[in-house]
């Protein structure tokens, strides 16, 4: 934890001027770096990796933002930050006006009632040695909102609610499908009846099949609760069937973002254009149609990034320009104001990528 | 049987998957697997049986009429002045060289060996479970100091330490008590700090913090109950390390004092009379491999009844002839050859 940052939560609770009402979470330029650390018993960081680099978002009421990116982006670590599972280097997170960076378990708490998570894995992210009861039943005990009988009732109530048969109170995860391992996590983040449930690739891991159907169970349920959610996913059509507006991030800093129509039907990023070549499309004929962007190379280390604009060793558009000066995130050829590209040469509608004078990598 | 060894088996029971039975939890799929293992069986039953026998040592004592300090100058001896064979003036398993019963001094001596067997392990079991978890759970400095004092430890010759506190404090029950303990926790310590490490950066984990679970809650109710397998292996595979450990310190006469039954002081006292009392080394040297040998088998049975993947226990004879070969003996075990044939099952 940071010591230059409000430990308690009545200095956290000091409002916010650009407080308004229907921004829920509102991350300014975040920025989290992990020491590397070498040496044996008195150490001294030697580099760091720089997960996540200045970004910024907004999470308003009831929406759902779709934020995209190859592994090892800084997707999750945002995540993680946001949910105050990660201290934060430098930057601000405000839930509802009040700052909630870098607070102290205690200060958090009250928080942590409102921003759940959902894991990736359905399998490592249920304690396999515990019942399902106590496992949803968990947050109701740290909280200390219901107790015994209580509790069991709640408990079956949201396991009905996820679609789970709540007479399997008293099983093990082991005894349950990958489907029905995660609504058993969608159950225990929903128990606190959370604004904001932070969803990290909650489906990546499921059964094609499986996988709409728990779509479908979040979608009733933000419905239902009006809940917010943070989608975390590297599957774009996925993320295109719930967000209402998407975030692409490249090692660490936001590529582009925008309403979700607009960045799917408009891409102004060369590596948001190359994502979406990659998405399968299900419909043969305008597969065929499209051509298809290969990126050559790999993913730069996070712990020496490149110059400027991060993308341009790999960039097909990339020119001396973009090795020098970091392009800055804001709206480009038109674009509304909310839609909003870092880049310098922005791809313009119908552009053929494929066979533009790229670059070979490195 | 080294530590790297224990290591080994702790880590393979980490590392079985679980397995999907309606309802049931670990232990009871454990259980269930174990009943169909003769061996551990028969151990469990060997070892209830020396239990039994040790409590009821004063009622054995009290139907022959022969305490445990009691010696008997005039039938208790021969004309030489040696013990007295088995059978012989209604002494079962003869008598030592003082002339008291041997079968008695046994019993009395089960008493001691299990005593200090359970006691100093469920004590280095406690401490290695609470300093390997916070160790692992903690990490940063916390860990390197602990980790460190845990490598001091066992890098500490026992005996030399022993030896020592024996000639300063004179020998008593509780220093044996105390240097068992001392030289066992660091054991299992070290596996605990390993399998936090390893379950601490599990996505549970992160999910219990999420939801605003403090450090104990994350310690005690989602990183203990991942724990107690491999800990309790490695618990019944302590006992018969310790009951070994006391034996070697009595017989080496710094464990417990001379008058009291231990089965480490009645080998010491054997040493002069082997040749011409066979008795004398033979029972209290079989009675100290049946127990040890017995935890020891419990031990690779529960073990392997942790392990869902160990289908061929139930089959295969190739693996038990070569766990008895590995089964550790006492410092003295001078007959294994009778004792282990007694035991196949």
């Amino acid at each position: 934890m940071s010591e230059t940052l409000p430990r308690d939560a009545a200095a956290a609770a000091i409002r916010d001027p650009e407080f308004e009402d229907d921004v829920l979470v509102r991350v300014e330029n975040l920025v989290k770096h992990f020491p590397i650390k070498a040496g044996g018993l008195i150490s001294r960081t030697v580099g760091h990796v720089q997960a996540v680099d200045g970004v910024s978002l907004t999470i308003g009421r009831g929406q759902t933002i779709g934020l995209v990116g190859e592994t090892g982006c800084g997707k999750s670590t945002l995540a993680r930050c946001i949910a105050g599972l990660l201290p934060v280097t430098s930057g601000r997170v405000t839930f509802e006006g009040k700052n909630i960076t870098n607070l102290s378990r205690r200060a958090m708490r009250p928080y942590r009632r409102e921003i759940q998570m959902i894991f990736q894995d359905p399998y490592g992210s249920l304690n396999p040695r515990r019942r399902v009861g106590a496992i949803i039943g968990d947050p109701f005990t740290i909280h200390r909102t219901a107790t015994g009988s209580e509790r069991k009732r709640a408990v079956q109530e949201l396991m009905e609610r996820v679609g789970l048969n709540p007479e399997h109170y008293n099983r093990f995860p082991a005894e349950f499908s990958g489907g029905q391992r995660q609504r058993i996590g969608v159950a225990r983040a929903l128990a606190l009846r959370p604004k904001l449930i932070i969803c990290d690739e909650p489906v990546s891991a499921l059964d094609v099949s499986i996988q709409a159907q728990v779509l479908n169970l979040l979608s009733d349920l933000q419905d239902d609760f009006g809940l917010s959610y943070l989608f975390i996913a590297h599957d774009l059509s996925v993320v295109k069937h719930v967000s209402d507006a998407v975030m692409v991030m490249y090692l660490g800093r936001t590529a582009e973002q925008g309403p979700g129509d607009q960045v799917y039907a408009t891409p102004r990023h060369p590596y948001t254009v190359a994502l979406l070549s990659a998405a399968p499309a299900a419909d043969p004929d305008s597969a065929a149609a499209r051509q298809r962007i290969i990126l050559t190379g790999d993913v730069p280390s996070p712990i020496n990034p490149p110059s400027g604009c991060r993308f341009h060793p790999r960039c097909p558009k990339a020119q001396e320009l973009c090795t020098q000066q970091e392009p800055a995130l804001e709206s480009k050829a038109g674009d509304p104001q909310d839609h909003r590209t870092a880049c310098h040469f922005p791809v313009e509608a119908g552009e053929n990528l494929a066979t533009a004078g790229g670059r070979s990598p490195r | 049987m080294s530590v790297t060894e224990l290591e080994f088996q702790a880590q393979r029971v980490e590392s079985a998957p679980e397995e999907a039975i309606q309802g049931r939890s670990q232990w009871q799929l454990t259980w269930a697997r174990l009943r169909h293992d003769k061996m551990a069986i028969a151990s469990i039953v060997v070892i209830l049986i020396m239990t039994a026998l040790a409590i009821l040592a004063p009622v054995f004592a009290s139907l022959l009429g022969h305490g445990v300090y009691q010696a008997f100058t005039g039938k208790g001896l021969s004309a030489d002045g040696l013990p007295v064979a088995p059978g012989a003036h209604g002494f079962p398993l003869g008598t030592d060289y003082v002339g008291r019963d041997l079968l008695i001094r046994i019993l009395y001596g089960a008493r001691i060996s299990l005593f200090v067997g359970i006691t100093t392990t469920a004590l280095a079991t406690i401490a290695g479970v609470a300093v390997g978890l916070v160790a692992g759970f903690y990490g940063g400095w916390v860990d390197t100091v602990l980790a460190r004092f845990i490598d001091a430890v066992l890098a500490f010759p026992f005996i030399v330490l022993a030896l020592a506190l024996a000639a300063i404090y004179g020998s008593s029950l509780l220093i044996v008590i105390g240097v068992i303990t001392f030289f066992s926790w660091a054991g299992i310590s070290r596996i605990v700090r390993g399998q936090t490490l390893s379950i601490k950066e599990k996505e549970y984990i992160e999910a219990a913090r999420s939801l605003g679970a403090g450090p104990w809650r994350i310690m005690f109710i989602d990183i203990l109950p991942n724990l107690l397998g491999p800990v309790l292996v490695l618990a019944t595979l302590y006992i018969p390390t310790a009951i070994v450990f006391e034996a070697t310190l009595s017989f080496l006469g710094i464990g417990i004092p001379a008058p009291t039954a231990s089965w480490g002081v009645i080998l010491s006292e054997a040493q002069q009379f082997y040749q011409t009392s066979w008795w004398y080394v033979v029972f209290p040297a079989a009675a100290l491999l049946i127990t040890t040998l017995a935890f020891n088998l419990l031990g690779d049975g529960i073990r392997d009844a942790m392990d869902p993947r160990t289908e061929r226990l139930f089959a295969g004879s190739t693996k038990r002839r070569k766990r008895r070969a590995s089964a550790p003996t006492g410092p003295d075990a001078a007959p294994p050859a009778a004792a282990t044939a007694g035991m196949g099952g």
